[in-house]
């Protein structure tokens, strides 16, 4: 098999993170649609959203390192 | 513009001239490995042409090393601290690094033990060249690393920036700031509005110091580690020690400053069935330590991913061995960067602002609810 079951891993995380991240964006987009002077608040409450976000699906591409050498 | 006085004080002279000094007896030692880069060099092009290997760099680059490699094939060796049970021993790591592939270990005699360097961590050899895991695991290793010297100088870089805004607010006080001081200004109001105030409340003035620490160390971390020539580039943040202090400090910080309340909402829950106690104290123990150790993975995670997303591109080059995909790679390359600047920031932001967080629960008085 070329490649690794680690890569394979990490790509499974990163469609978690997609999704999750996705969602975000999309509601924040609705959230300002609906009451664009709440803009800013909602940019904030977005990215840290992410951030927290990516940070789970990084966990998942830390354990596929983990896995990297074997 | 205003001198501030840590550049006129003596510490500062002297530091400066330490680092002078460490930096001329590093390169005395220069010269040797020099030497045995071209000896290698020869025999590489007897030899056949050896492959690139992409993981192997990328993770030479992300990883530590005992040599600060400045410019093709110059290396500043960094000196060998290692702590054995027989005492302690200094030495250039000159005499332990063989640069270019395929060099054989090579082993240095010190005073007390024979050593050599295997997957850049610094091992006993016996005298036949096998490895001596009893007196390995003897050693205490406190070299001096690309890291070390990398936090070094953002340490240094720190100090003159909070310096000379904090004696230029001592000379401007109560007039309007001006150069620096002016640029830090908003940040560090931005850190105080909008991190400390609402997430620790009235008593946010005394975690504020811990606050700009972290910020700072983080963020000037992550983007000298941007830089692609030396000084920087090394992998700070990406380095999960690092991290893992950090997020120490956080645990240490939120668990030591925490009220009753904080504790007794752990160890005696009111709003929660006594049958269900013991489960609760094992969520709620897990979670003291998952939090920290969630915000260590994410720094280290995201960092290290954005280094190695820019070699990879930078690879590309290399694994086709064409120059007509420079102009794509680097391309990309640069889109990936400016993207990391604002992950740079970002991370920061985001590690004091859970850092943050946690205080303010930790310090919280309770509302009083009706079945409290």
């Amino acid at each position: 098999m070329i490649g690794s079951i680690a890569a394979l891993g990490a790509g499974l995380a990163v469609i978690g993170a997609g999704i999750g991240v996705g969602q975000i964006g999309g509601k924040a987009v609705e959230g300002i649609a609906r009451q664009p002077e709440a803009a800013s608040k909602i940019q904030t409450a977005m990215i840290i959203a992410a951030a927290l976000v990516e940070g789970v699906a990084l966990f998942g591409v830390v354990v596929s390192f983990l896995g990297l050498g074997n | 513009m205003y001198k501030s006085s840590i550049l006129k004080s003596k510490i500062f002279t002297l530091l400066s001239k330490c680092a002078v000094f460490l930096m001329l007896t590093a390169f005395s030692q220069t010269a040797l490995a020099q030497e045995q880069h071209t000896e290698h060099a020869e025999k590489a092009e007897a030899g056949t042409e050896e492959k690139f290997n992409v993981s192997e760099t990328i993770l030479e680059h992300i990883g530590d090393s005992h040599s600060l490699h400045v410019l093709g094939n110059t290396h500043i060796a960094l000196p060998v601290i290692v702590y054995t049970d027989k005492g302690l021993e200094i030495f250039s790591s000159a005499h332990l690094e063989g640069h270019g592939e395929g060099h054989e270990a090579v082993v240095y005699n010190g005073a007390n033990y024979n050593y050599a360097i295997e997957k850049n961590k610094i091992v006993v050899v016996n005298q036949e060249g096998a490895v001596d895991e009893a007196a390995t695991k003897t050693l205490y290793d406190f070299s001096i690393t690309k890291n070390v010297v990398s936090m070094w100088m953002s340490i240094i870089i720190l100090a003159i920036i909070f310096f000379s805004v904090s004696a230029a607010y001592r000379k401007n006080a109560g007039k309007a700031p001006k150069g620096l001081q002016s640029f830090m200004e908003p940040i560090i109001l931005f850190v105080r509005d909008e991190i400390a105030r609402p997430n620790i409340g009235y008593k946010y003035a005394r975690y504020m110091p811990l606050l700009l620490t972290i910020f700072f160390f983080i963020w000037v971390n992550n983007l000298i580690g941007l830089v692609p020539f030396f000084p920087g580039g090394a992998n700070l943040t990406g380095n999960i020690a690092v991290t893992l202090v950090l997020s120490v400090i956080t645990l240490i910080v939120v668990n030591l400053g925490a009220n009753k309340h904080y504790w007794a909402h752990i160890f005696v829950p009111h709003s929660v069935p006594k049958v269900l106690w013991p489960l609760w104290w094992v969520i709620e123990l897990v979670g003291i330590f998952s939090r920290p150790f969630a915000l260590m993975i994410r720094l280290f995670a995201n960092i290290t991913a954005g280094h190695i997303i820019v070699l990879s591109l930078i690879s590309l080059i290399f694994v086709f061995k064409s120059l007509a995909i420079a102009p794509v790679s680097v391309a990309f390359v640069v889109f990936m960067d400016v993207l990391e600047l604002l992950v740079a920031a970002l991370q920061a932001f985001i590690f004091t602002l859970l850092t943050a967080l946690f205080i303010g629960s930790a310090i919280e008085e309770p509302h009083h609810d009706a079945h409290h």
